[in-house]
């Protein structure tokens, strides 16, 4: 074969080769919304079953083309094909059901006692949402705030020992980090219920060592208790998200070469001062991704706020647990679900531009 | 040598480090001590006296123990579904370059950005928009849908470094491509899928919140937790907890010691 003969017969299997890529990302995303609309029920009776059979077309016709198909066809569309099955799992379990949330967050019942829900654009679910869940909304963000500022303060000293001081044990210390996340939950917390009760071990302490009166006027102590008060809460948050404060972290601080910090310590760099320009900089996407893994589970939490609070602290996931589950009152649940994401939707995405990482996962 | 306050700032920090050690386990050594315990009401809550009674009998609550295994049916079949899905997901992400890739990536990432109450509120709606009766099935649904997400990222991380001209080099020498796969790519990216897998595992026997919102009547292990802490606390509870405890760090020591000889070994 000659050169002359070879080059064209590459420009051309390139571009069947782009043709082919857009058949194999066009039917995977044909097939996603095709299965977001029968699972959200957009169309329903015969149109239904209408988009049940375009969705069996397209996804029969990708593998025939596929099969039909050389080689080099096959290759391009395999990563389509393998991203397929799950994909469509997410499209059906992830996002119709967000559809239907919003769907149910526009519904009014009836009745008091419906249970059914009447799609009917009623804005007022989020009208409610808004006014009558202010405080918890509000608590919610500020406990999940206080505990990822303290899972910081706490896990990336932590992480820090570990990454740069932990030599041959380095791999045990991580894996004692993580060791505690494999009891249950709930559990957990019913165990700081228990540590932190009137008659439990840390009031007792802090007794003995007369430490009673600087945490009353900390505040963190009230009338000589711990428990059923914010910063119980906030205490239980913190000790439950840590770990994914400390993973991330430490996998940025682990990516240092040593070298850089030795090398501005050569240059006559003071050690904090190394740290403040080498360290910290390089370990600022651990912190970012850490913060996001922390915060996000945070807000959404009640079982810290039912355990270890009182009325007065409850956040915003113990307001939507209850109306979903305890009043039935299913549309304004879902509004307020879909506060809550959408705030934290805009302030991650405020604080994505803050810091400037795109690498999230 | 007479201490410099360099070497004090070191040992504060390492101590601090430490305690932060320290606090991660406390919890962890209550659950354990009050497994001991021989409480005087249906509260395990605070401590009486030791006893063995409730290792000797620690399937004594029925209920408890029903969950527990209905906790173990939900994990091991969900696992096994998100792993495969997962991983597939993950190998396309990572062995091929393709138009939309990044897109995908981002959406691979919601899931987990979303909060568990939204996740688990949406899926909830979904069913009672479909007339879908809420209980084993969809509690499994709900686990995949967060593990999924979970697996592609795990494994994807872990085959990042992978050398995928090994590929090539097979099929250069003459093997199909079904035994390539089997006999060069699936051991190579294996740890990084049983690793995925075990994660996934422990994060759907944990589940809480997005179980309670799909499980209808069905009791999973912390659904059980949940709802008798009103009424009670048996000491079993810490029992279940210590045992899946003990079992993920034997898995996780057999891992550590693995990695271990094969740095040896190279």
């Amino acid at each position: 074969m000659t050169a002359t003969v070879v080059e064209p017969d590459q420009t051309q299997r390139v571009r069947s080769g782009r043709h082919v890529e857009r058949i194999g990302l066009g039917a995977l995303l044909a097939a996603g919304v095709l299965v977001v609309l029968l699972g959200a029920r957009v169309v329903t009776g015969p149109l239904a079953i209408l988009v049940s059979a375009l969705l069996f077309v397209t996804i029969v016709g990708f593998i025939v083309i596929a099969i039909l198909g050389g080689p080099e066809a096959r290759r391009q569309l395999a990563p389509y094909g393998l991203l397929k099955p799950g994909m469509l799992w997410l499209a059906l379990f992830y996002l119709a059901p967000l559809f239907t949330l919003l769907k149910q967050s526009l519904s009014s019942l009836p009745s008091r006692f419906a249970v059914e829900a009447e799609f009917n654009w009623s804005f007022g679910n989020y009208a409610d949402a808004l006014t009558d869940f202010r405080g918890q909304f509000t608590r919610g963000f500020q406990y999940a705030g206080a505990a990822t500022i303290l899972c910081v303060v706490i896990g990336y000293p932590l992480a820090y020992v570990i990454a740069f001081r932990g030599g041959r044990w380095k791999n045990l210390l991580l894996g004692l980090v993580v060791v505690p996340f494999f009891t249950s939950y709930l559990i957990r917390t019913i165990a700081w219920q228990s540590l932190l009760a009137d008659n439990g071990p840390i009031i007792d302490w802090i007794e003995r060592a007369k430490l009673t009166g600087p945490m009353e006027s900390l505040g963190i102590m009230d009338n000589g208790r711990l428990l059923d008060s914010a910063w119980a809460v906030i205490g239980g948050l913190t000790y439950n998200f840590l770990p994914f404060m400390i993973l991330p972290i430490y996998v940025s601080l682990e990516k240092i070469n040593p070298a850089l910090v030795d090398a501005a310590k050569d240059l006559y760099s003071p050690s904090t001062r190394a740290f403040r320009r080498v360290v910290v900089p390089l370990s600022l996407p651990g912190v970012f991704a850490g913060t996001l893994l922390t915060f996000i589970p945070a807000a959404g939490d009640f079982i810290n706020a039912e355990y270890l609070g009182n009325p007065n602290t409850t956040m915003i996931g113990n307001s939507i647990q209850d109306q979903f589950l305890v009043q039935s009152n299913t549309p304004l649940a879902a509004a307020m679900s879909f506060v809550l994401m959408a705030i934290i939707t805009v302030a991650v995405l405020v604080y994505t531009k803050f810091m400037g990482t795109e690498e999230l996962a | 040598m007479s201490p410099n306050p360099g070497s004090v700032a070191r040992w504060g920090l390492n101590v601090y480090a430490a305690l932060g050690l320290v606090y991660l386990f406390i919890p962890i050594g209550w659950i354990v001590w009050f497994s001991f315990n021989q409480p005087k009401g249906r509260f395990n809550l605070s401590w009486q006296e030791f006893t063995l009674d409730n290792w000797r009998h620690p399937f004594s609550n029925e209920n408890l123990t029903n969950s527990f295994v209905e906790s173990l049916k939900i994990a091991s079949i969900s696992t096994v579904i998100a792993t495969l899905l997962g991983s597939l997901i993950a190998i396309a992400l990572s062995r091929y370059t393709f138009k939309g890739s990044a897109g995908l990536n981002l959406f691979l990432v919601l899931p987990l950005t979303t909060p568990e109450i939204v996740l688990g509120s949406s899926l909830a709606t979904l069913f009672l928009d479909a007339d879908v009766t809420r209980g084993f099935t969809t509690v499994i649904i709900a686990h995949v849908g967060f593990q999924v997400s979970f697996v592609a990222l795990t494994v994807r991380a872990r085959v990042r470094g992978f050398d995928w001209t090994l590929e090539q080099a097979a099929q250069d020498l003459g093997a199909s491509p079904m035994r390539t796969f089997w006999k060069i790519t699936f051991p190579l990216i294996l740890p990084g899928i049983l690793a995925a897998a075990l994660l996934s595992f422990a994060l759907s026997i944990d589940d809480f919140i997005i179980t309670l919102f799909n499980a209808g009547s069905l009791q999973t292990f912390p659904l059980y937790i949940y709802g008798s802490f009103r009424v009670q606390f048996p000491p079993q509870a810490n029992v279940l907890a210590t045992v899946i405890l003990v079992a993920s760090v034997a898995l996780m020591m057999i891992g550590v010691l693995r990695s271990i000889r094969r740095e040896q070994r190279a």
